[in-house]
């Protein structure tokens, strides 16, 4: 594993040219780009622009069919998806992909828990762990719904979850694609709240989002993507009010 | 008449919610579910006697094995296998081989290795045989995933069911082993139907155990994970094939002492002992039993061997289509209770 730990580059993630194709559809064309350390970078652009093609390609979701991945400092050609956390890395999915059969508390536990395969036959739950399972329920609201199976819950409670399983992690970096989909307007102040803190608690987020006073409101950074390809990025009002972004947005 | 609030709101809440009620519900049918079996294998041994019973017990006891420890791989895993009788059958040819001496060889007409050794040193290495199996079937089958992992397993039955017919040297073919030995601990022979009934719980008990201590690990877990989204906990940091593969190789081993009971109990075995049709009727008793349910695959096996024995007793089924009329019955339970209960008599998940 080409794990660095250096912690010395001013970007957190790069990309050198990565290209997704889907049969005829580029989805990802050579595109280049970096996300510096730290704050909250957003990642905006009209449907079918490629956004989630990125995302799925730095969390190794889905194989790249060229150029390079850099994580924490580290050059992957090929992003396996379970090494990510040892980059610092972690996501979540458009499509809410819980562990739907199993109890939101188990949900949470299942990353909080030993990876190597003979340690984990060996292990059970213990109060450290359990405490931090329940920290994080706290924390995005869902401890009262511990007992509940995943697929019982509502779409926005569902997200919550979601973005506690991540949380639990406890990486530097957290991908969160359209975090604000779908969800109603108290929902959204919640995640909202939970995003805030994670940025104060000095994680670098990334997030998917189409609604543009959100992105003002969380970002610090913003990447507008067109066809693949990077359009522009930069700090948010610069960008948003640049005139080939406006053309991308209005002019399609 | 003017509508008493007070009083419904103190009626019980399951009445109220209709999730309470629905969960009322289903703690009902696995309280019946349980009695029936239960009740319907106690009236059994009462009624056809302790002789049968004993017979019918290491019946079940052996079906038991194989599902609690199939379902290990179906239930947990989310690996819907109909190749777990191949297992199985690696086990019980390692016992008909290993325990075979010379003096029964001397009858036969086709000469196989003669090794002669005691039950008791076989067992493990029909484990170990099944295990090894496992892993080079696991490997290859790691990369297949639902719908393609269920052909590949079918593929691995056929496979292994023609070993077994072909492979002459090692197997006798279509002629099978006789004379395999009863295990025997010093001048104690387990020749008595008693005696090994009771091993085959013990070893019933200690599969359940081991079942237990892996689903309830950390490690089990994961399986529950794997089962509900595969890339999903990749992404978490996990590598699911050693996962898959791990709980495989379990699964088989266990498989593997079922075989080795199994041959030593009928003393002879063929090829046919070891069809795809009988896999086909395991999977049957695990999701008969419900997913996910270490207990649920033991009432499954009680189920279906009530259900095959007390067939016999039909008074106007004509012998000959016992057989046939068993597995008739079977599949049209399996398809009663995939429209009516998905998840098995005390089970909680839903293929």
């Amino acid at each position: 594993m080409t794990s660095s730990r250096s912690g010395q580059t001013d970007y957190v993630l790069q990309t050198e040219a990565i290209s997704k194709h889907f049969g005829a559809v580029r989805a990802v064309d050579e595109l280049t780009l970096a996300i510096p350390r730290q704050g909250t970078t957003s990642i905006v652009g009209p449907n079918g622009s490629g956004k989630s093609t990125l995302v799925n390609l730095l969390s190794g979701v889905l194989p790249l069919d060229g150029g390079m991945v850099i994580i924490d400092g580290a050059g992957l050609r090929v992003v396996k998806a379970h090494e990510t956390p040892d980059h610092g890395l972690t996501r979540t999915f458009q499509e809410v992909r819980l562990f739907d059969q199993i109890t939101v508390w188990d949900n949470i536990m299942v990353v909080l828990t030993e990876r190597r395969l003979f340690p984990a036959l060996f292990e059970r739950a213990r109060p450290a762990t359990r405490q931090k399972a329940r920290d994080i329920l706290e924390q995005v609201g869902m401890w009262d719904k511990r007992d509940s199976l995943a697929q019982d819950l509502s779409y926005g409670q569902r997200k919550l979850v979601e973005i506690g399983r991540a949380l639990a992690m406890n990486v530097n970096t957290y991908l969160m694609d359209e975090p604000f989909a779908g969800l109603f307007p108290q929902m959204i102040e919640r995640v909202k709240a939970i995003m805030k803190q994670m940025r104060t608690d000095g994680h670098t987020i990334v997030f998917i989002s189409h609604n543009m006073e959100i992105v003002r409101e969380l970002s610090d950074r913003i990447i507008v993507l067109d066809s693949g390809a990077l359009l522009a990025a930069g700090e948010v009002e610069p960008v948003l009010n640049s005139e080939e972004v406006i053309e991308a947005y209005l002019g399609a | 008449m003017p509508v008493d609030m007070q009083r419904i709101r103190e009626l019980p809440a399951l009445v109220r919610n209709p999730r309470e009620m629905a969960r009322h519900a289903r703690s009902n049918v696995e309280l019946w579910a349980n009695i029936l079996v239960i009740g319907g294998a106690i009236a059994f041994m009462l009624w056809q006697g302790a002789g049968f019973a004993v017979i019918v017990g290491t019946v079940f006891a052996i079906w038991a094995i194989l599902s609690v420890s199939l379902n290990l791989v179906v239930g947990f895993t989310g690996l819907l296998s109909v190749g777990h009788i191949g297992f199985f059958g690696v086990g019980a040819y390692t016992m008909a081989i290993l325990t075979s001496s010379p003096e029964y060889e001397q009858l036969r007409t086709e000469a196989i290795p003669t090794f002669g050794w005691p039950f008791f040193a076989a067992l493990p290495v029909c484990a170990l045989l099944a295990g090894l199996a496992a892993i080079i079937v696991g490997i290859v089958f790691n990369r297949f995933r639902d719908d393609i992992f269920v052909l590949v397993s079918f593929g691995f039955a056929i496979i292994s069911f023609n070993v077994f017919l072909n492979w002459r040297a090692v197997t006798r073919g279509a002629f099978g082993i006789h004379e395999i030995a009863r295990p025997e601990i010093g001048d104690w022979r387990f020749d008595g139907d008693v005696e090994f009934l009771l091993l085959c719980l013990a070893f019933l008990a200690v599969v359940m155990l081991i079942s237990w201590f892996v689903v309830s690990s950390s490690f089990g877990r994961v399986l529950t994970a794997i089962r509900e989204d595969e890339q999903a906990i990749e992404v978490f940091g996990y590598q699911a094939t050693h996962y898959k593969l791990a709980v495989w190789v379990i699964s088989a081993m266990m498989a593997g002492i079922a075989g080795g009971l199994f041959s030593s109990w009928t003393t002879f075995i063929d090829p046919n002992s070891f069809i795809l049709l009988e896999s086909v009727l395991l999977v049957a008793i695990v999701i008969l039993g419900g997913l996910a349910t270490i207990w649920g695959s033991l009432l499954g096996a009680m189920a279906f061997v009530l259900l095959e024995e007390g067939m016999r007793f039909i008074p106007f089924l004509p012998t000959e289509y016992i057989g046939q009329a068993r597995q008739v019955v079977l599949g049209i339970l399996l398809v009663l209770l995939m429209l009516f209960r998905p998840q098995g008599l005390v089970g909680r998940y839903r293929l």
